[in-house]
Parts: C-alpha cells; structure tokens; sequence
C-alpha cells in the first residue's frame, strides 16, 4: 500500500514530523483522500482539505491521495462508493466524509474538529 | 393462451434472450432475460431474490459460458457463499476459477459524512473493475437500494442510479438488480420506474397454513411472456418454477402396450394390458383393493426393468412394503436395485402446485416409465376440489408428454360409478372400477373396466379375488352370487329380509346378471 500512497506535497511528511515534537497532546491525524483522476470535483475537493488542514491541522496531518482511476482495487479494499471520499482514519473513529468537501461545517464534524477560533 | 407458446419468427430479428438455465423461467419468459440490459426483481422480504440473482449468476457460469459478477450490499460474499452452498453452489470455487467476481459493498451511514457535490463514481469503477477481472456477461446488484439508508441525497442517488442503468446496457450486461417490494408500488424506491426492460415479481404466500412461492413476470418488453404466477420451490437444486405445461393436446402416443400386472386384467385389456404413457384411474370404496392393484402394475414394471415411481400419500414406505407382501409383491429387492422409487408424503405438507413441482421434479430426476399416486383423493384434504382438479389436469398433461404410464388411485363410495370425487375421469384413458357387490350376506369385491380408450375392452364385472399370489379375477361377480346361494342355502336370507328390500336386491342382481352376460365375450 505504501508505494500507492500518492503525496501531493512534500511538506505534509515535514509537517507530521515536525508536529511530533511541538504537538504531541494534539491527536494525529491520518488522512486519504480518494479522487476521480483530474475532474474539477476532484481538484476542488482537495483544495477544500487543504484549506481546513492548514488552518487547523498544521503540522499534524498525513495525507494520502488515492486515484481510483488508477488503483480500482484500492476503491474496493476502502469501501468506497462516492467520490471524492476522504477517509478518516486515525484518529479514530474512522469516518468517511463523502462529497467535494466545500461544506466547511460539515467537514469539522466529520473530521471532529473544535473551531478553537471561534 | 397464444401468449403462453412463443412462437418465434425467424425473419424479424427479436430481442436476444439470456438464459438463465432455471427451469421453467426460461419457459415463461420465451427463452430467457433480456440480453444486455436490466431486469428488476422485486418481492418482499424471503421471497426469494438473492437466490433467482445468485442462481441467473451461477448457472450462466457454469452452464453458459457466461462469467459474472456480484455486487452485495447486504450480505458479505462469505456469509452468502454460505446460503448457497446447500444448493450444490460454491462462489468461492467460481471465484477461484475467474467464473465470478464478488464484489461486497459496504454501506454504514453511520460513517458517512456528506461534505458536498459528489457521485456514485466509486461504485461504478468498482463495478467496471469487478467486470474487466473475470470478463462478465452478466451482473447482479442485490439490493441496490441499500444505497437509499448510507446517502441522504435522493437527487444524487437517482441520477446515478439512472446512470447506473445506462451504463449497464451500454456495457452490454445482462444484469438482474433486486429490490424490495414498496408499499403499493413494486420496490420501495420506485427503481422500476429506471428500468422498463424486464420487470419480476416475486411473492411468498402463506394460504391455509401452506407456504407458496409463486413467480410473475410483470413486464418484459418486446417479449411474449407468460402472464400468470407460477409457483416455484427453492430446494437442493436450486429454483424450480412450474410453468404451465403445453396447453396443446400435441403429446405423442405409443402403440405398445404394458401389462397391468394382473394377467387377468391384462385378459379384459384385449389380453395385453394398458397402452404405455396412458393414464389409468382405479376408484373403489376403503379397502377394496386399489393400492394391491396399482402394486401389482409397479412389481410388473419392475420385473419388466423398467423404472417405477410410487408417491404415496397415504402410506410410508415400510408400511405398503409389509403390505404387499402379504399378497405376494415384494418390493424389497427392487427398491434395492433402484427400480422402484418409492416416495411418501402428506398431502397437507404443501400446497397443491408444490406437490406438482415435487413430482415433477421426482420425474425428472429419475426417469420412469411409470408412475403411481396413490390416492389422489387424499390431495382434497389440503386444498380444494378445484386446485386438485388443476394440478391433476398439469400432472396428467406432463406424464403424457414425457411419455410416463401413470396410475392414480382414488377412494370412492361403495358401488358409486358416478364421477369420481376429483373430477378427473374424463382425463383419464383406462378407469378401473373396484367395488363391493353385496350379495345373500356375503361381499364380493367386483372388478370392472368402466371405459379404456382405444381398445375394445371387456365389460364384465369380475370377481377380484385377493390371494397371497397377487390379484386373481373370478368369473363374473353375479353368476358367482348365484352359485354361492345354490352352494349356501342357510346363508339365503331373503325370506326374513323386509319386502322393499328384497326387491332392490334383486334388481341390483338383475342389473348385474344384464351386464355381464351382455358384456360376456
């Protein structure tokens, strides 16, 4: 699985590392994200992730991009229906969040993240 | 009716037809699903989906060269390879062998988070890849609408449904989608309204205590199909439907002729016995000896080496064989030898067309050239007059054109030529008539050929006598009578008897003495 594992960015394996150290009372959190090839759902959906990640997430997220396009074996070993599906994985409990990810709301609830901000 | 024959004409192209190797649904369908599109079964819950489904999928498999794939929703491939192995399937050998793909889909709504825009994509590169890895022919997705609890957008769920559909008969997939029957509609999510091509009704009705399953072919576009329900049995083969058989008298007949067994009988029946694949009626009153008779032509069949299917419904198996050996018939050694068949049930354990789709399919598996029920009166206590009438009608027809000699017993009452209590008699080639003549204190059990189509037939009434050798025929029972008052003087109590009485005992006497001198040859 590891060789599959598609990192869109260099910075995500620098910023888990880093977030070890500095935020080890934050919880770590595991994420991959299932796309459709390069279809606009697909593009927006990862930069709706992004955007939640690096605002709340900095330094403590893995994430995985997974083109089913390419690896349909890997759809049916996640259980994956829609798309795009961005599994949860860690921390647990493991939650699918279905669907381009623009609803930010529903993206926090998904993601069990606290708008500290607010 | 004309629905029911397909008569196909070879110079328009018809639609193409995928069989699905069930027996009997190809029948009612004119020779299968719709090739390359969607059929939607639909029914309750047991009705018996997933099994048609998984049966479509495994015997295009393994009989039509036709790979397929599953995709579940409700049950993991394991738990159904487990449903499925009592019926001699094994999905996972087929999977083994690159025959089927099983794909389980998984739907946890609790899990599911809907964050925005999205499709159903996942499950169709599922589908395609499940498709690409064994070369599939033909699809089932059971239960689709397990989609309708994990995702809350009805909008985008139809869409891709419809979409679903499309795609499926574009890739040229002869597919079978299942679905719950809905409230007053024929599945719960209206997914026949997607669909038009093929649309099947399952049902499971509990009559009279008696479970049914029955099968309609709502719709099926640009096909002739059989428009009726037809039972059908869920069992170790598999499914069986009964359709109904070939509504033209168009069964061939044979000219041979096979002994009844009773060489005395054989003499009436112009010395050679009933003609083979006939059907023969014995009435009589309890006791009378119809059973010994049937037995009779069954140690016949048997020593002739021919295949003998006894269904009693009266009767255990040990019980009739300790029975008949008390008249000289012994079964043992042919039920050893596997000539002689012997099944027994209740009448009231099924319905009416259960009993037809058991025997039929008791037929079809081992073959006879004979078969005998007994009695088929019996059947009346589980169902109606009617229903029995019916199935008998259906059996008779299937043994006709399998070419079976049948006989059927049926309990009457005691010296009653009228219409026998099922109403069958006319469906009938060879009626034998068993009754007791009552004569100066003592009872006669007379035997007479009431009717036997094409053959000039003796109509005496016989003396059937019962001895430890099988059945023996005396002389006509009448002039018997006679010879027994002369033999029996003290037994004569004419005199004593009240004048009415004696009168009507003399012109039964006389009615009897009329018909058999007339009928002496």
């Amino acid at each position: 699985m590891r060789e599959l594992n598609l990192k869109p960015k260099s910075e995500a394996k620098n910023s888990s590392t880093r977030s070890r150290k500095s935020l080890a009372s934050k919880k770590m959190y595991r994420l991959r994200l299932y796309v459709t090839g390069q279809t606009p759902r697909s593009a927006s959906s990862l930069q709706n992730l992004k955007d939640v990640c690096d605002e709340y997430l900095a330094g403590r997220f893995e994430l995985d991009v997974v083109d089913i396009y390419q690896q349909p074996e890997l759809a049916r070993e996640a259980q994956i229906i829609a798309a795009p599906t961005l599994i949860k994985m860690l921390p647990l409990p493991l939650r699918k969040l279905v669907g381009d990810l623009s609803n930010r709301k529903q993206v926090m609830i998904g993601l069990d993240i606290k708008d500290e901000k607010a | 009716m004309a629905q029911r024959n397909s008569s196909a004409h070879h110079d328009i192209p018809t639609l193409e037809k995928a069989r699905t190797g069930i027996a009997g649904l190809d029948q009612i369908s004119g020779g299968g699903l719709p090739k390359g599109r969607t059929t939607i079964v639909c029914g309750g819950p047991g009705c018996g989906k997933t099994m048609l489904g998984l049966e479509f999928l495994v015997r295009g498999a393994t009989q039509f060269n036709e790979p397929g794939v599953l995709v579940a929703f409700e049950e993991t491939p394991e738990e159904m390879a487990r449903n499925v192995a009592s019926l001699g399937f094994d999905l996972k050998d087929l999977a083994e062998r690159k025959k089927l793909s099983l794909d389980f889909v998984y739907v946890e709504p609790s899990e599911i988070q809907e964050t925005g825009e999205y499709d159903l994509e996942g499950l169709f590169i599922r589908l395609q890849h499940a498709v690409d890895s064994v070369g599939a022919k033909r699809v089932m997705l059971d239960t689709l609408e397990a989609l309708f609890s994990g995702f809350s957008n009805p909008g985008i769920l139809r869409a891709e449904i419809r979409r679903l559909f499309r795609w499926l008969k574009e890739k040229g997939l002869t597919s079978m989608v299942t679905a719950e029957k809905g409230e007053g509609t024929l599945t719960r999510h209206g997914l026949e309204e997607y669909v038009s091509d093929c649309v099947i009704l399952l049902d499971h009705r509990i009559t009279e205590q008696i479970s049914t399953r029955r099968m309609r072919i709502v719709k099926y576009r640009g096909t002739k199909h059989g428009a009726d329900e037809y039972p059908f049995l869920i069992d170790e083969h598999g499914m069986s439907l009964l359709p109904v058989t070939s509504m033209e008298l168009q069964h061939k007949v044979s000219n041979q002729r096979v002994p009844t067994g009773v060489p005395d009988l054989d003499n009436m029946l112009e010395r050679k016995g009933y003609f083979r694949g006939s059907s023969v009626l014995m009435t009589g009153a309890a006791g009378c000896g119809k059973t010994i008779l049937a037995a009779s032509f069954a140690e016949a069949a048997c020593k002739r080496g021919e295949r003998c299917l006894f269904i009693g419904f009266e009767e255990s198996m040990d019980q009739i064989t300790r029975n008949m050996k008390s008249v000289g018939i012994n079964f043992e050694p042919w039920i050893k030898k596997g000539l002689l068949i012997h099944r027994a049930w209740r009448p009231t354990q099924y319905g009416m067309e259960m009993h037809l789709l058991r025997i039929h399919q008791l037929i079809e598996k081992y073959e006879p050239s004979n078969v005998i029920i007994d009695p088929i009166t019996n059947l009346i206590t589980a169902s109606t007059e009617k229903d029995v009438h019916s199935m008998l009608m259906r059996l008779m027809d299937f043994l006709k054109e399998k070419g079976v000699t049948s006989v059927f017993t049926s309990l009457s009452n005691v010296g009653e030529i009228a219409e026998s209590e099922v109403g069958i008699s006319s469906l009938i080639d060879t009626w034998v008539l068993l009754r007791y003549t009552e004569l100066f204190g003592k009872r006669h059990r007379g035997l007479f050929v009431l009717k036997a189509r094409g053959m000039a037939h003796s109509t005496q009434l016989r003396e059937m006598l019962i001895t430890s050798q099988g059945i023996k025929l005396g002389p006509a029972a009448a002039l018997l009578a006679y010879r027994d008052r002369e033999r029996e003087p003290q037994l004569d109590h004419q005199a004593a008897l009240p004048k009415s009485v004696r009168s009507k005992g003399n012109r039964r006497t006389a009615a009897l003495t009329r018909r058999s001198s007339r009928g002496a040859r």
